[in-house]
């Protein structure tokens, strides 16, 4: 345990940095805000919105990276939603997929349910987590100059799975709702990689 | 056509029992599988290591079944397919991660070892063997369970087809009986 951080950062302006040149990038989203952060910054075919499934938003990447080794698999998700998959991450650490980032954005708090304060916002550190099972990198953002930072070595290719914690202000800003149809969404994905939709 | 023993534990006399999880192996191959994730199971220790010996296929431990649900979706969104293998009493941890498979129609195969159904010495395996097929089915997953080997391998060769070409989420039940007694 640490000393509980809660963060400054404006999560959509992160979510844009970090989404802007895009390329290649694949981006998968856990529930709740990050769905809703990633859809603000523009809608893109290469991005796989998750409506429930708490939990699975870091391992739903882990899949699609094994699957597609040449491209970078980008998950956006919340402290709540990776607590919840926490065992996930030392899944994540031995399978050790060099091409899977994942950025938590940390604002302490369960914002879909009332802005109940989590474990992060409690004192627990995810990149201390992340760094103790192994991953290749583990950091935790706080200011601009950070984020800055993080958005630079994301585009970089690394040795294993990288965890960011971005430390976001805990707020609920007005909701931008990606599709909900699960099945679209995947067809959509899978199109925009060049597999036939039978 | 090879002769098929009824049950391969029994090594009767004359009859070459059925290697059922390299028969597996073999179907799940020939499907194109790219992708194996696991929680540990004896029932299933034959095929994870045949599994884990193939660079091929990409395995991964679980610390939770769940996990492997989600890792499945991935995998399919990113062209490949794969199979979950679990223990029964890992699918009651899966329940609410199996959304995202029925929600969305992604291809699941899942192999589940029964416990908790047949000459079980553990009462603490009992509950969950009782709820394994009825919670699949409340979640939306069709099981099909198999009793001999034979009967095994042709059910995954069905499975792997609805599950990969009719977009079904599809847990097959391997039955306690066709596993065997735990030894003690």
């Amino acid at each position: 345990m640490v000393t509980p951080v809660i963060g400054s950062l404006e999560r959509r302006a992160v979510v844009a940095r970090l989404l802007r040149d895009r390329d290649g990038l694949l981006v998968v989203t856990g529930l709740g805000s990050p769905s809703y952060d990633v859809h603000a910054a523009g809608d893109h075919d290469g991005n796989f919105y998750l409506w429930g499934a708490m939990g699975a938003a870091a391992l739903v990447g882990l899949g699609l990276a094994q699957a597609k080794p040449d491209r970078t698999v980008m998950v956006v998700t919340g402290d709540g939603e990776q607590l919840m998959g926490l065992g996930g991450l030392a899944t994540i650490a031995i399978a050790a997929p060099a091409n899977l980032v994942i950025v938590v954005l940390d604002n302490g708090h369960y914002g879909e349910t009332g802005m109940q304060r989590s474990h992060t916002g409690l004192g627990i550190d995810l990149a201390s987590i992340a760094r103790a099972a192994g991953f290749a990198g583990a950091v935790t953002v706080t200011d601009r100059a950070g984020l800055e930072s993080a958005a630079q070595s994301i585009r970089e290719r690394a040795s294993g799975p990288r965890l960011y914690v971005v430390k976001v202000k805990p707020e609920n800003l007005p909701r931008s709702l990606p599709p909900r149809d699960g099945v679209h969404l995947k067809n959509r994905l899978r199109t925009h990689l060049g597999f036939v939709v039978a | 056509m090879r002769t098929i023993a009824i049950d391969d534990r029994a090594g009767a006399a004359g009859v070459e029992p059925l290697d059922w999880p390299k028969e597996l192996y073999r179907v799940l191959k020939q499907h194109d599988v790219r992708q194996m994730s696991y929680v540990p199971d004896a029932g299933h220790s034959r095929l994870i290591e045949l599994f884990l010996a193939d660079a091929d296929v990409v395995s991964n431990l679980l610390t939770t079944e769940e996990e492997g649900v989600a890792i499945a979706a991935g995998a399919w969104l990113g062209g490949q397919r794969s199979v979950l293998l679990m223990q029964s009493s890992g699918v009651g941890n899966c329940i609410n991660m199996l959304s995202l498979a029925t929600i969305g129609r992604f291809p699941l195969l899942m192999l589940v070892t029964m416990r908790g159904e047949w000459a079980e010495f553990n009462p603490w395996q009992v509950p969950m063997g009782l709820a394994t097929e009825p919670a699949l089915a409340a979640i939306g997953v069709r099981t099909l369970r198999a009793d001999t080997p034979a009967d095994l391998v042709e059910t995954v060769r069905s499975a792997v087809t609805l599950a990969y070409d009719a977009d079904q989420q599809v847990a097959v039940i391997i039955s306690q009986r066709l596993l065997g007694t735990k030894q003690w």
